[in-house]
């Protein structure tokens, strides 16, 4: 396997937009905000052909601006997103269509305004990717791929449930026949009983078309059962990286392992695990704490952890960014 | 007697497209310090369940039929001063979003001095300190500083933590919390789930935990009860019922759970949607999804109990 999506030390601020007066009055000392956030800061990943990866982290660690930028439908700051070789973003606009975006609010990522079928079909007749002739075997083919009668092109959808909703949205990214999906957080909005036909869904799409999936999620037992590989990712920063059952079975960063341990998981005997909760907030995107920025609420914190970032290096099979997790690993022999 | 036994709730929605029946029937019983666990999908009538306890249901909803009765007393008979009198005093809520609690404009000391007014004469200094005991209970940091601060100065986490204190001011009998963690973080929602577990039993306040996911629900509560349009159609002690599920809509949630299967394996999913509570088929809600339904789920199915347990289906699966 080669890298296909690849990201390379990608850099996404967002700074505020000052006016004159803002700069003025924050020269005089005003409380004006005039920091950037880093919601993304230098991360560097790739994708494999027919791989799924997944991007699991809290709210405020950049998983969807990433995302986004990985799909094309952003800028970055700095650093570069290529497909096969070449830019998915050229002279500041979308370079391809080989990559297509699932969104996590079908409610708000479908035109309330247009019938499905007009929905499915817009992109690929824009991007004459298919005729006018075509129209109605490409909507009523995806219609069916994504697992909805091919009637329902004709309605509207404010029709369907969330979970057809979401069936729609899929069904017009896999219209433009793309090689990537990025789904972002896809069933986080679904009922339980509809989450498990979604997952199900992906799973089949996976497997009759090989597409290669970025997966983002907050939700770890839906990125470990969806993923070959998963980036955890706190604050801006890719904090570990590796083949799903390796990070899942013996996580290398204190974060993962208390991400892990926070959430409720649930077995068929009905036995739930204890929680274990991690200590303390997220801190604000805006003033991250230094060097380590998990190292507030870290448990086996060093001095060295508030000075010194650690870098993204190989720890046992995968990556791992953190001063201390070389020290558990066994002496290869 | 039980601290609360709700006995043929019935909740309806009267909306130009017709009657909904948002609640159809739902008793159940809470015992001191109890948690209970209300799962449902939405539209299952979970929440508005807990709503319609405290007499919060908004036109055109209508509690039409049941009793609620706390401590022997029917809340549902209750006048609106009454019901003012008991809401936060006897029963407080919880809801998903905190600044459904709170006031934007107001710092939290005054929001909390105000709840207390509510129902007690304080002195304002007696009060901060009730309203620091609160904050410190609920794990808050620095609370004398807190109360000086305005809720867009705290994170959602700390908010919710906030909410929670508010509720528990007057020392409530039971706390309805509606989907609190839903919209938290993950390493945040571990933190409060633990936190009102600690305090349901430290203080003996039982509590009703709606939420729309078996796994939160199974590391806090004592005992389930599993609503599906409108009805509890699976009741027990959460260990029993999430083992050896009855209902064939609980085991098709539990044999759906990713966290359950083997990754990468499809999952075992219930076919089709909930149905539409304005328009629900005949007899049993779930027997269009359901793979043991035959013609007698036409009709309403019993509620049959055993135990601790109860179902309510024409073909319960085997214990």
């Amino acid at each position: 396997m080669s890298a296909f999506l690849n990201a390379d030390a990608l850099v996404r601020h967002f700074a505020p937009t000052l006016t004159f007066g803002d700069r003025v009055a924050a020269k005089l000392g005003a409380r004006v905000e005039t920091r950037a956030v880093k919601a993304v800061d230098g991360v560097s990943l790739t994708v494999n052909k027919g791989e799924t990866l997944g991007l699991v982290g809290e709210s405020g660690c950049g998983k969807s601006t990433l995302g986004r930028m990985l799909a094309g439908i952003m800028s970055p700051t700095a650093g570069t997103v290529t497909l096969d070789g070449a830019p998915v973003r050229t002279g500041g606009a979308k370079a391809t269509t080989r990559v297509q975006t699932v969104f996590q609010d079908p409610f708000s990522s479908l035109d309330p305004r247009m019938r499905i079928a007009d929905i499915i079909a817009e992109g690929p007749l824009v991007h004459g990717l298919a005729t006018r002739a075509e129209r109605d075997r490409l909507v009523s083919e995806n219609l069916t791929r994504a697992g909805l009668p091919p009637a329902f092109g004709v309605r509207f959808p404010h029709q369907f449930s969330g979970g057809q909703r979401q069936r729609v949205a899929i069904a017009r990214a896999l219209a433009m026949a793309p090689d990537v999906l990025i789904c972002d957080e896809p069933v986080a909005s679904l009922d339980m009983s509809i989450q498990a036909q979604i997952i199900n869904l992906f799973l089949d799409l996976k497997e009759e078309l090989g597409l290669t999936m970025v997966f983002i999620s907050h939700d770890l037992s839906v990125v470990r059962h969806l993923s070959d590989r998963v980036a955890i990712m706190y604050l801006g920063r890719i904090v570990e990286e590796g083949a799903t059952e390796d990070v899942f079975a013996a996580p290398k960063h204190p974060y993962t392992a208390g991400l892990l341990a926070s959430v409720p998981r649930l077995d068929l005997s009905g036995t739930a695990q204890p929680l274990a909760p991690i200590a303390g907030e997220i801190p604000s995107p805006l003033a991250p704490p230094a060097g380590c920025h998990f190292h507030p609420r870290c448990p086996r914190a060093i001095p060295r952890c508030g000075t010194e970032t650690p870098v993204l290096r190989p720890v046992g099979a995968g990556l791992a960014a953190c001063h201390l997790a070389a020290e558990e690993q066994a002496p290869a022999n | 007697m039980s601290l609360l036994a709700v006995e043929g709730l019935e909740t309806h929605f009267f909306t130009r497209a017709g009657v909904v029946k948002a609640v159809d029937g739902v008793s159940f019983t809470l015992e001191r310090g109890e948690i209970l666990g209300l799962v449902g999908e939405s539209g299952s009538g979970k929440s508005v369940t807990g709503f319609s306890l405290i007499g919060l249901v908004d036109p055109p909803g209508r509690v039409v039929s049941g009793m609620v009765r706390l401590d022997g007393e029917d809340l549902t008979t209750l006048s609106e001063a009454a019901l003012k009198d008991r809401r936060g005093r006897v029963i407080a809520m919880v809801f998903q979003d905190p600044m459904m609690t709170l006031n934007p404009v107001l710092t939290i000391g005054t929001q909390m001095r105000l709840a207390l007014k509510a129902h007690q004469n304080l002195a304002r200094r007696a009060a901060d300190a009730r309203a620091i005991a609160l904050l410190e209970k609920v794990g808050i940091a620095d609370p004398r500083a807190r109360l000086k601060t305005y809720p867009h100065e705290l994170s959602g986490g700390m908010r919710q933590r906030v909410a929670i204190a508010i509720a528990l001011l007057h020392d409530p009998k039971i706390l309805i919390a509606d989907e609190p963690t839903t919209a938290l973080d993950v390493s945040i929602q571990a933190q409060i789930l633990s936190e009102m577990k600690r305090l349901a039993k430290a203080e003996g306040t039982a509590l009703i935990f709606v939420s729309h996911d078996l796994a939160t629900v199974s590391v806090l509560a004592d005992r389930l009860a599993v609503m599906y349009a409108g009805k509890i159609v699976e009741e027990g002690p959460i260990k029993a019922v999430l083992s050896a599920p009855r209902h064939p809509y609980t085991a098709g949630l539990m044999r759906s759970l990713p966290s359950a299967a083997k990754p990468g394996a499809r999952l075992p999913q219930i076919p089709g949607t909930a149905p539409s509570l304005a328009d629900r088929p005949p007899g049993c809600a779930f027997a269009p999804r359901c793979a043991h339904a035959d013609t007698l789920c036409q009709t309403e199915p019993p509620r049959t109990a055993d135990g601790a347990r109860a179902v309510r289906c024409h073909h319960p699966l085997a214990p």
